[in-house]
């Protein structure tokens, strides 16, 4: 190309192919699969007033749970569901990803249609309806020849009403595993490439209006019966989900995924792992931005093969214990758990920890003469604190709380990545930080020691899955990772994913990463 | 015994036996006790004033409407035996309004009854041509006009085109004429008379003008408050019936005759 692109542009073109691949997917197929469910039920609806009471009122609720809430709980569900069939019939389905996407896409997809539907066809005038039964038309004769295509506009306009919903929300089905636009989003916000963040709602838009003016061209033929109008929308939708099977059918077919959660770190360790694996001979994808509690139940469901987990978050949300030890004794008794209740290999510690941290700004803490979590009790009524969307609801904080009585005035929950320049700026006044950020040091913040220790280790551990427990290639292709990543490497490496630009990408971060670590080795020995 | 019915000159095709009609358990009662017999090739006018049960009286007859009580039958049978769509099929039905399908085209409009009944693509285009001249319209211009393209006659014309459509002998017609200005009404009333004539005809229409009924129908019936309380010809009627309502609703022709030719003569 003779002009220059912006790195992170290019990059983001190079990704497209694949993310709205997967997008066009899981949102079309969710937006048939709700026309085939929500047509005939307004239809069902239309001559018994109580059922269409129910139905709206239903797909009015579904409406208000939140597009990410929604998406969410169909993991689990599809999780047990799956767990029982296997019981039940021998066979177990893929709960992560384009599943639970399109089921919760296609219920939210619902209630504009069924409404539309019941709109459009309970507005015909009655006398229309009455000359069709005097012609001598049947019940069905009458509603396919003459109320369906009279009710077509407002139907029409229900069903592009929720195209525009469905590929809006189907962004958020990248934490649930589903590779879509909402790929760029969730990366871009973590890395804080806000290229990618702007790409990708820009995608998403363009998708949606191309998609409603199809369905509108589609419209306008049918009520003016102009076919070439028709066969227009028609080819275009086509041409869209054609487009869509492209990436999937030249797609390599990996052998292996690696998962990473929603923050940078995990995006530079899962590319790291993935490298590791392709560098070994074993093909190997990524299913980024997955939920932190999706990414455990998908790993000990085989779903995905390998990622790096924290001892600390094992010990507290999937174990269930409050109480702390050192940080050797829980990592045995995490991997001793881990083997026994799921099956999941503990490869070993990366070698770093990144746990949660109280931390304020150098110099703030200084004035007020504040080193420990104790000495923060005091001044904690009159300050506000800030974490990341989890912690709050951890089981750490609770025992945070119980061991210094800390009573903030305000909880604030953000995005991570946001917590530490509202820091800076006074906006809060503490954060719980993670001891791997490299942003810190960027914000010169201090952590706050824990002298009671309430706060367990989170010792970065690589997880296989169970079905790889004994695949001895991918644990020697991981193996050389562990204990090769001290917590100064992993804080460079965070730092250098801060706002995008050249080599910030997770991949060339990762790739650099390597390079310390061989660098260092070689060094070392 | 076939000789009971030997007093009747011509077989009834339409026949109302004692026929009620209630809404709401009986609360409200639309038709009371109406019995009333339709002569093949007959044109029976029904009149009388909003409300009285009209329009439900020529729902009874192609099962549009249940009858409470009593027995309503086409062409002697009762029509609770026959299926109601084969029998809707068979009855043309002119609509109160219009009631063509905005979305079809006049030709599709027309075609619908016999497109029902299964013709073939080429006999519905020909009988579609057919109807449009039938009704004076230049079938080249109409056949693909929509029915918002068409004037308020035109749109009644093609109404009772797609009546006649699958050639039914029974012609049912609810104030088909009452929204048009009167020199269109005029000119259809009697391109309708005349089509009833040559193709032999039953009609039942419902009419509040007393004009039309006179000039068009053999057979007047008179409702009132869901009850038929006359039925004969317009001279009959004119020179015999005591009830006060029925003499002066039938006198009102007569009435505005004699007015307007006051006036035209003072001039």
């Amino acid at each position: 190309m003779s002009f220059q692109l912006d790195d992170r542009i290019e990059e983001a073109f190079a990704r497209l192919p694949d993310y709205l691949g997967g997008h066009i997917l899981v949102s079309m197929t969710a937006l048939a699969l709700g026309l085939l469910i929500s047509v005939p039920l307004a239809l069902l609806a239309m001559r018994r007033p109580a059922l269409r009471q129910v139905l709206l009122g239903l797909a009015s609720v579904v409406q208000t749970i939140p597009g990410l809430a929604l998406l969410a709980l169909f993991y689990p569900l599809l999780l047990a569901i799956s767990a029982l069939t296997e019981q039940v019939f021998g066979f177990a389905f893929s709960a992560l990803g384009f599943l639970p996407s399109v089921l919760a896409l296609a219920l939210y997809s619902m209630l504009p249609v069924l409404r539309n539907t019941i709109t459009g066809l309970s507005g015909i005038d009655p006398a229309i309806t009455e000359a069709a039964s005097g012609v001598g038309m049947t019940r069905r004769q009458s509603l396919v020849e003459v109320e369906l295509p009279l009710a077509l506009p407002v139907i029409m306009a229900g069903i592009r009403t929720s195209a525009v919903w469905v590929i809006g929300t189907a962004t958020l089905s990248t934490p649930i595993g589903q590779t879509s636009l909402g790929n760029y989003i969730f990366a871009g916000l973590q890395t804080q490439n806000w290229v990618f963040v702007l790409f990708g709602c820009v995608a998403a838009a363009v998708l949606a209006l191309t998609v409603d003016q199809l369905l509108s061209q589609m419209e306008i033929g049918v009520s003016t019966r102009r076919r070439s109008r028709i066969v227009l929308g028609a080819a275009g939708l086509v041409l869209i989900g054609a487009g869509a099977l492209v990436p999937a059918l030249q797609a390599r077919a990996a052998t292996y995924t690696v998962g990473a959660k929603t923050f940078s770190e995990q995006y530079i360790l899962a590319a790291l792992l993935q490298q590791r694996l392709d560098a070994n001979g074993l093909r190997a994808d990524r299913r980024d931005g997955l939920g932190s509690s999706v990414i455990f139940n998908a790993l000990a469901a085989n779903e995905i093969d390998a990622y790096v987990d924290y001892s600390g978050t094992i010990w507290a949300n999937q174990m269930n214990r409050t109480d702390v030890k050192s940080p050797a004794e829980v990592l045995r008794e995490v991997t001793k758990w881990l083997r026994e209740q799921h099956g999941v290999t503990v490869l070993g510690g990366l070698g770093f920890e990144n746990a949660y941290a109280l931390a304020m700004p150098r110099e703030r803490a200084q004035a007020l003469g504040i080193r420990t979590i104790a000495d923060l009790a005091r001044h904690a009524g009159t300050m506000s604190i800030a974490g990341d969307y989890e912690f709050f609801s951890r089981p750490e904080w609770k025992a945070l709380q119980a061991a210094y009585r800390l009573d903030f005035s305000n909880e604030r929950q953000m995005q991570a990545e946001f917590m530490y320049p509202a820091a800076a700026a006074g906006d809060v006044d503490v954060i719980a930080a993670f001891t791997s950020d490299g942003r810190l040091a960027q914000y010169d913040m201090v952590t706050l020691e824990d002298p009671e220790q309430a706060l367990p280790p989170y010792d970065a551990i690589v997880l296989v899955a169970p079905q790889q427990a004994n695949n001895k290639a991918l644990l020697d292709a991981l193996r050389p990772l562990i204990g090769a990543i001290n917590v100064q490497l992993m804080r460079d490496a965070n730092r250098r994913t801060i706002g995008g630009g050249e080599d910030a990408s997770p991949e060339s971060v990762a790739r650099w990463l390597w390079k310390e670590i061989v660098r260092r080795k070689r060094a070392g020995s | 015994m076939a000789g009971d019915r030997s007093c009747d000159q011509t077989p009834a095709i339409i026949a109302l036996e004692s026929v009620a009609k209630t809404y709401d358990d009986g609360q409200c009662t639309v038709l009371e006790n109406v019995t009333l017999s339709v002569p093949a090739r007959q044109f029976l006018a029904i009149v009388g004033p909003s409300g009285s049960g009209k329009t439900t009286l020529l729902r009874l007859i192609n099962r549009l409407t249940e009858p409470s009580s009593g027995t309503v039958r086409v062409d002697g049978k009762d029509v609770r035996d026959v299926d109601p769509i084969a029998l809707r099929r068979q009855i043309g039905y002119v609509f109160q309004g219009v009631g063509l399908f905005p979305h079809m085209t006049v030709a599709e409009n027309i075609a619908i009854t016999p497109r029902l009944l299964g013709y073939d693509r080429q006999r519905l285009a020909a009988r579609v041509d057919e109807l449009i001249e039938l009704v004076r319209l230049d079938r080249a211009s109409y056949r693909d006009r929509f029915p918002h393209q068409l004037s308020g006659g035109e749109r009644q014309r093609i109404g009772v085109a797609r009546a006649i459509a699958a050639n039914p002998h029974i012609v049912l017609m609810d104030e088909p004429f009452g929204a048009l200005d009167p020199l269109t009404r005029e000119g259809l009333s009697d391109d309708y008379r005349r089509l009833h004539d040559t193709l032999g005809l039953t009609t039942v229409m419902i009419t509040h003008d007393m004009v039309e009924a006179v000039l068009l129908a053999d057979r007047i019936a008179v409702l009132r408050d869901g009850r038929l309380v006359a039925q004969g010809t317009p001279p009959s009627l004119l020179a015999e019936e005591n009830d006060p309502f029925v003499k002066t609703l039938m006198q009102t022709p007569q009435r505005y005759a004699e007015r307007l030719s006051a006036l035209m003569a003072g001039r």
